[in-house]
């Protein structure tokens, strides 16, 4: 049996700042991830990013894991447990994990969850042809390994993701013949959508898929418009001559292990699918296990590292540690994550979290 | 509109464009800016408090062209590549425009290449004037392009081969 203070799950930008913040409090920081090398989606976001300095504005995504990776690597009281997936959380605080093969059980004081997201799918004719990628998958092949994923690519989704990874697509060469969303209107940051727009790339919203055609790959598909009540309208297909089709069309939290653990979950549209219930101070309606980042709602990866800084420290308060000035400290990151919700921009997510401390409220009063 | 293309409108750029009288006087930034999005670096980039302080983050960048001298140092730091740099005394007939450009292969001192509007198309042939792309870019590098002065307000990227 492995003994630690505060078990991390997830080394993506939350999990790095959850593991931060719990070792600066003096916590023994066990952080685990089931890739081979950590940093999560950081390592594929190759633009900088937006926020404040506080998040790393203006910083490529790529250089701010290697920051953060600096620091974690630089405190003796992490050790890192990569190759390792969790089984399951128990409620006598035992955690069991496969560390690249072997069965392992770990006694933690305190749990934080920062598992992430998953890609949605996309259902239409013929979507399991060997060319219609996720838009993960495309950065990994692309970011990661250097490999081109084809020649000429439809990118379905306009959201900040399907933005980026088209741009990304033009930096390394490969053509992208649109960007369609089924929305009226683009997802994603509009300075994302006018850098491909200008290199030539159209984005036609209201359009989704109608279906893709190859007999052993993809070798083309049919797009259409959609009216206003999302139907599509006949008449208006369009044929685009493509190898590659890279599904971007939102994500949702990575949560099986809170509903393992008995943490009760509501699924909230704003947030990406089921979430769990948590409080202020990011703690789940199991104490002692918390959360961070995409697993709470699907966000930015600025805020994810707020929520990340916030649910460390909280974890490692709650098992006798503290830092001075703590509570300014948390009062500083609670408005870095208002400010950056604060706008029109937050509108879903700062509905998403009202509805849930709602939720929280209610259930509180009932147990009196 | 550039909620459901990308591509802003006439009146859009012009009011990013600094005024006529200010234009012919030399070098300022030009930030197209739209969107109230959670972002400050371009004030925080700013060394002649040309950009003013942000009440909210989510504000737009409000820009003073009286004390911006063009200097260049927001390009690169807008996360967004929504800032460039107009120069209307470069020559009688031509303006100068410093773009963030963030494609390989880089174009050289000299090159004719193709200038685009904000939609990709090509709208005249533009020379480069100046490649830079220091160690403060990081990887964001500035490319200087002489544009006819009647094409300034329409372009905003390069074409590179075919």
């Amino acid at each position: 049996m492995k003994y630690t203070d505060v078990l991390i799950i997830g080394g993506g930008p939350a999990g790095l700042c959850a593991a931060i913040s719990a070792a600066e409090a003096g916590c023994k920081v066990l952080l685990v991830d089931r890739n081979r090398s950590l940093g999560g989606q950081l390592v594929k976001q190759t633009h900088m990013f937006f926020g404040s300095e506080k998040q790393y504005a203006s910083v490529r995504g790529i250089d701010i894991s290697k920051i953060l990776l600096n620091q974690i690597h630089d405190k003796e009281n992490i050790e890192i447990l990569n190759d390792t997936t969790i089984l399951g959380i128990y409620e006598d605080g035992v955690i069991t994990a496969e560390s690249s093969g072997i069965y392992m059980k770990i006694k933690v004081k305190s749990t934080i969850v920062a598992t992430g997201a998953s890609e949605k799918t996309l259902a239409f004719p013929n979507n399991d042809l060997p060319g219609v990628y996720g838009a993960g998958a495309v950065q990994t092949l692309m970011n990661e390994h250097g490999i081109k994923p084809g020649k000429n690519v439809l990118m379905v989704g306009a959201g900040n993701i399907g933005l980026i990874v088209s741009y990304q697509l033009l930096q390394a060469g490969v053509k992208v013949a649109a960007i369609i969303d089924a929305a009226p209107n683009i997802g994603g940051y509009l300075v994302h959508a006018s850098k491909v727009r200008r290199s030539g790339v159209p984005i036609y919203t209201r359009h989704t898929v109608k279906q893709a055609y190859g007999k052993d790959e993809l070798k083309g598909a049919t797009i259409h418009k959609l009216d206003e009540n999302w139907n599509p309208i006949e008449g208006t297909e369009m044929d685009l001559d493509i190898d590659v089709m890279c599904i971007a069309v939102g994500l949702s939290p990575l949560c099986e292990l809170l509903w393992q653990a008995g943490c009760e979950m509501k699924y909230m549209n704003e947030l990406g699918g089921y979430v769990p219930l948590r409080n202020e101070r990011m703690e789940t309606s199991i104490p002692g296990i918390f959360v961070a980042g995409d697993v709470g709602g699907v966000e930015e990866a600025s805020s994810a590292m707020v929520e990340g800084y916030l649910a460390g420290i909280n974890a490692a308060q709650s098992i006798g540690h503290t830092v001075c000035n703590i509570e300014e400290k948390k009062k500083d990151l609670h408005d870095q994550l208002h400010a950056l919700r604060s706008g029109p921009v937050g509108t879903k997510i700062r509905e998403g979290i009202t509805q849930l401390q709602t939720v929280l409220e209610a259930a509180a009063s009932s147990s009196l | 509109m550039l909620a459901s293309t990308g591509v802003p409108t006439r009146v859009d750029i012009e009011k990013a464009f600094p005024n006529e009288v200010r234009m012919n006087q030399g070098a300022a930034a030009v930030i197209e800016c739209f969107q109230n999005i959670p972002c400050n670096p371009c004030y925080t980039a700013c060394n002649r408090n040309a950009i003013k302080e942000f009440q909210d983050i989510n504000d737009l960048p409000l820009i003073d062209h009286e004390q911006c001298n063009g200097c260049g140092l927001c390009i690169s730091k807008c996360p967004g590549l929504a800032i460039m740099v107009v120069d209307m005394t470069y020559s009688e007939h031509e303006g100068l425009l410093k773009i963030p450009y963030e494609f390989i292969p880089l174009p050289v001192e000299g090159d004719i290449v193709r200038g685009l509007d904000r939609s990709g198309k090509h709208m005249c042939d533009v020379k480069v004037v100046k490649v830079l792309n220091t160690k403060y870019l990081d990887r964001t590098p500035i490319i200087s392009i002489a544009v006819p002065k009647e094409y300034i307000h329409n372009v905003r990227n390069i074409g590179m081969g075919d």
